[in-house]
């Protein structure tokens, strides 16, 4: 049987500068290590999930500047010089965002694990887009699977969360 | 039961997750999440055959790899483990022979993933090849190979019921049609990766398991079993749980593996499953060959139902036999049908076993119900409305096989959906290639008779009082998304009067919460549901009890609401919720601890024929819908277009939950009917990834429109039944009977594959170019 995640080969490790969640950020990473794995293993931050076996699921989406990424096709050095945003960075003051708070109450989440990743890419849209339609918010979370809620509620989340944008 | 008092407060009320805040912050903590400083990493060798005998495994060379703390094998568990008591013939580890391909052989525990797969590939497994059986026709021949010694012809469970006289009722028929259906195998690809983090304390002889599951006792019965250890020194724990589905309804392999590893290194380990592991764990959906024969009068009465079902199990037990008796038991309890013979054909395989799967048993023969009741009614010249509604049950009633209806909203579901999608307006009418389809289908609250006969309730659940005026709900019911620590603590605060956030839910850790069940056979919402509301009534009397003293009026005559306890017709502001606790605690010497407990009466166990008690309920919920399809006959692409369901659950105690539910329900349906099929190459998974196997994404999903019917059963708390399963079944001939409406074409297999439609086209233009051609030579 094959396994996805076989063992690192030894690896060069160098220090590594980016942004994490907002604050500058210098690190010794090991070039071969996955983006994935740091933020979980490394900085504890485990709200971004492990659904497959690379790049079949969305659960692990994050922003790299701006942008959706998958973090288990990522190399953490690939992430120089760039800023590198996971869930646990959308709220603020430890008070949920409005697109959290959208998927929150609007029942878009149902047992939570393609939450942050869904969220993720769904405010990478909003970032770029403030009113997308509904037809917008199909394509941006399209690579994102959910199990739970047959994707309706999440749509009317993203709907809820742009309508009330200020 | 349900009537409490006529004004409802907390239930009846859209209600968030109360655990949804984690959730979206990312706070919320799977297995694989939790701090596992020091843990070690194990992993399992899967075997390569599909069906051998194990000749040797010689370890040595993984045991000397520096860094490898354990190594274990099937010499090491020497005790079969299984959900069903009578069916318990599978090792965590293959001791002797291995029977598909991906069975655990061995597993190691080191220091890191690096070491730990380098210790795997140290591991030799020596075996002489069997015969591999990777159908079910294949493993039923008469020259086969048993893959258990206790079962001649690889047959688990063969299953002949008859109920009424099923000759007669065909003879007096005016339409009798047989066909046969098949629906490929399906797992639950639910999100959440397998994983298990065991802590062994050898100075205490202690075994502490985190672990995805759905069934924290039936994974705590099986680890004592397993490593012969008394259940107090063992502590299951479920964290959050990205979905279930029906996969984690046993013990599995790898949580006993991880225990394995933990004992034998002395200490602490994580063993994470990958995608593909995950999929071989599997005990999804079996493949199923329906045979069915209906008959029926002119004006849609059903008369007779023949049934034949094989289902393809794979190499081991686990649900099996439930599965082919629910095949049956289920044909029943939707519809009036006066005669019904049923044989089901439960076969093993050399692949991973089969199981438990969302509408478990009902589904694929409730597909081929539909279709073929659809396919008459077409030939019969009435719609398929008037055909359902000329075989509704009338509620309260018994089925043949037992299985009693205290509530049936059917024909309102039917009504709704009928409206809703506009259907006597726009069947027909929608174009080229376009059609409307409709089914219904039905499901259990929970299996009636335990499947482990303890004497103890159904269900429990303790609720406590104590001096900071929260009250804390203990149960042992795991929440696996579903939202049923929501659900509870909505039921416990509707009757104790109080805010939703004073009640704080802890549950699924056995040293702390009684013992539940699990979540599975959608019997939370009805047996927890019912046991909490028990509990919660014993704690309002005795806050009750502590205002009347304080108020000098009778206890009877006393209602709290809005956290205010007030007697009747009295104009004083009445005594706080937190004087009235404060009193009851002086009263009562201290933190009051409270039980409720739910038992179903055994006149719902279901039948008293063998088998019978399997589809037995105290509730079955109903539902209805219609699917509107694009079919483009060129390329064979189905689109559903969109899906108006209505569901009876009895009453929504949370109606988020249950709207999220059905249509999570009807989509999953709908991922079955439309992509979703495990495929195996000489017992080798091809589908193990979510790229190969194809659950539906956003783009492919379409509107659910839904409505919620609520027929109050008698039984269920607040009236509620199940909502989470129920709906899923229907989709599936809705939508072949809506393909069928758009370009008359009949799809049998499922599932509707672009390719295995353009098959059927080419199919159907041979036959009409023939019979174009005999007609011209005649």
């Amino acid at each position: 049987m094959t396994h996805a995640r076989t063992s690192p080969r030894p690896s060069r490790a160098r220090v590594r500068l980016f942004r994490l969640n907002g604050t500058d950020h210098a690190a010794l990473v090991a070039d071969n290590v996955l983006l994935l794995d740091y933020l979980r293993e490394a900085q504890g931050l485990t709200g971004t999930k492990r659904g497959c076996d690379g790049g079949e699921c969305g659960a692990c989406t994050v922003l790299i500047d701006g942008s959706p990424r998958l973090a288990c096709l990522t190399r953490a050095q690939e992430c120089e010089g760039h800023h590198v945003e996971t869930i646990e960075a959308l709220a603020e003051a430890g008070r949920m965002s409005r697109l959290q708070r959208a998927f929150h109450e609007r029942l878009g989440t149902q047992c939570g694990y393609c939450t942050p990743g869904m969220v993720m890419a769904a405010e990478a849209l909003l970032r770029r887009d403030k009113a997308p339609d509904e037809a917008a918010i199909r394509a941006a979370l399209g690579g994102n699977i959910c199990r739970c809620t047959g994707y309706v509620k999440i749509i009317e989340a993203v709907q809820e969360a742009a309508r009330d944008a200020p | 039961m349900s009537t409490i008092r006529n004004v409802r407060d907390v239930v009846g009320v859209p209600t968030p997750l109360i655990d949804g805040i984690e959730k979206v912050k990312g706070q919320a903590q799977y297995t694989a999440d939790l701090p596992a400083q020091g843990a070690l990493v194990g992993r399992i060798l899967r075997s390569p055959h599909a069906h051998a005998r194990i000749l040797r495994i010689d370890t040595a060379a993984a045991r000397a790899l520096p860094g490898v703390r354990a190594v274990v094998t099937g010499a090491d568990c020497a005790t079969t483990y299984g959900v069903l008591p009578i069916a318990m013939n599978e090792y965590p580890l293959a001791r002797d022979v291995v029977r598909y391909r991906g069975e655990p052989v061995a597993a190691v525990a080191a220091i890191d993933a690096a070491t730990a797969a380098r210790a795997l590939r140290l591991i030799r497994l020596e075996v002489e090849h069997l015969p591999a059986y990777f159908t079910a026709d294949a493993a039923r021949a008469p020259d086969a190979v048993a893959l258990h010694d206790n079962k001649p012809g690889n047959i688990e469970r063969a299953v002949h019921h008859r109920f009424g006289n099923v000759e007669e009722g065909f003879a007096r028929a005016d339409l009798v049609r047989e066909q046969v259906y098949r629906c490929g195998e399906v797992a639950h690809a639910q999100m959440e990766l397998n994983a298990a983090l065991v802590d062994y304390d050898p100075a205490r002889d202690h075994l502490t398991i985190w672990s995805t599951t759905q069934v924290p006792y039936y994974v705590h019965l099986m680890l004592a079993r397993c490593l012969d250890m008394d259940m107090s020194r063992i502590r299951v724990i479920k964290p959050f749980v990205g979905g279930g589905f029906g996969a984690r309804v046993e013990v599995l392999n790898f949580e006993i593996i991880a225990a394995l590893l933990a004992r034998a290194a002395g200490g602490k380990v994580a063993l994470r499953l990958s995608r593909e592991e995950t999929f071989l764990t599997h005990r999804g959906r079996p493949e199923t060959e329906t045979r069915l024969k209906l008959g029926m009068t002119r004006a849609g009465k059903l008369t007779a139902c023949a049934c034949e079902v094989v289902q393809r199990g794979g190499a081991y037990a686990g649900y099996g036999v439930v599965t082919i008796l629910y095949a049956g038991a289920l044909l029943q309890g939707l519809y009036d049908i006066p005669a019904i013979a049923y044989d089901g054909y439960r076969v093993y395989a050399n692949l991973p076993p089969c199981g438990a799967m969302r509408g478990h048993g009902s589904v694929d023969v409730r597909f081929a119900f539909e279709a073929l009741l659809d396919r008459m009614a077409a030939e019969a010249g009435l719609d398929p409305f008037a055909v359902r509604r000329a075989n509704l049950l009338a509620a309260p009633t018994q089925t043949q096989n037992g299985l009693r209806i205290e509530s049936y909203g059917l024909d309102e579901c039917l009504d709704w959906v009928e409206r809703a999608s506009g259907w006597r307006d726009r069947r027909g009418k929608l174009g080229t290639g376009r059609g409307l389809g409709m089914a219904c289908s039905h499901y259990v609250s929970g299996a009636a008779k335990p499947i482990h006969w303890t004497g103890e309730p159904h269900a429990v659940v303790q609720l406590r009082l104590d001096f900071d005026g929260g009250i804390t709900l203990l149960t042992g019911a795991a929440d696996i998304g579903q939202g049923s620590s929501t659900l509870m603590a909505q039921a416990a605060a509707e009757i104790l009067g109080v805010q939703l956030d004073r009640i704080r839910v802890v549950a699924a850790d056995s040293m702390l919460t009684p013992k539940d069940n699990g979540s599975y056979s959608s019997r939370v919402t009805f047996m927890v549901g019912n046991a909490t509301i028990d509990a919660a009534r014993e704690l309002r009397a005795r806050l009750v009890a502590a205002a009347a003293e304080q108020l000098g009026a009778p206890a009877e005559t006393i209602d709290c609401r809005h956290e205010t306890f007030q007697a009747a017709g009295s104009d004083s502001p009445g005594l706080g919720f937190g004087e009235v606790a404060r009193a009851a605690l002086a009263r009562e010497g201290g933190a009051i601890t409270v039980k409720g407990s739910f038992t179903c009466p055994i006149e719902f166990q279901g039948g008293k024929h063998k088998g019978g008690a399997v589809g037995a309920t105290m509730g079955f919920s109903y539902a209805a819908q219609v699917v509107e399809v694009a079919v483009d006959i060129d390329t064979g692409m189905v689109a559903v277009e969109k899906v108006w369901v209505a569901q009876d659950c009895g009453f929504a105690i949370n109606p988020l939950a249950v709207e999220g539910q059905i249509q999570g329900a009807v989509w999953m349906g709908m991922g079955q009917a439309m992509g979703e099929e495990t495929r195996y190459e000489n017992g080798l998974a091809v589908h193990a990834s979510l790229l190969d196997y194809r659950v539906p994404t956003i783009l492919d999903s379409p509107p659910i429109v839904l409505h919620i019917v609520e027929s109050l059963d008698p039984n269920g708390p607040f009236g509620a039944k199940e909502a989470s399963e129920g709906a899923l079944a229907g989709f599936l001939p809705a939508l072949t009977n809506a393909i069928a409406d758009a370009i008359g074409l009949r799809v049998d297999d499922l599932p509707v594959t672009p390719d295995r439609l353009l098959e059927a086209l080419a199919k159907r233009r041979r036959e009409r170019r023939l019979a174009a051609s005999l007609a011209e030579v005649a």
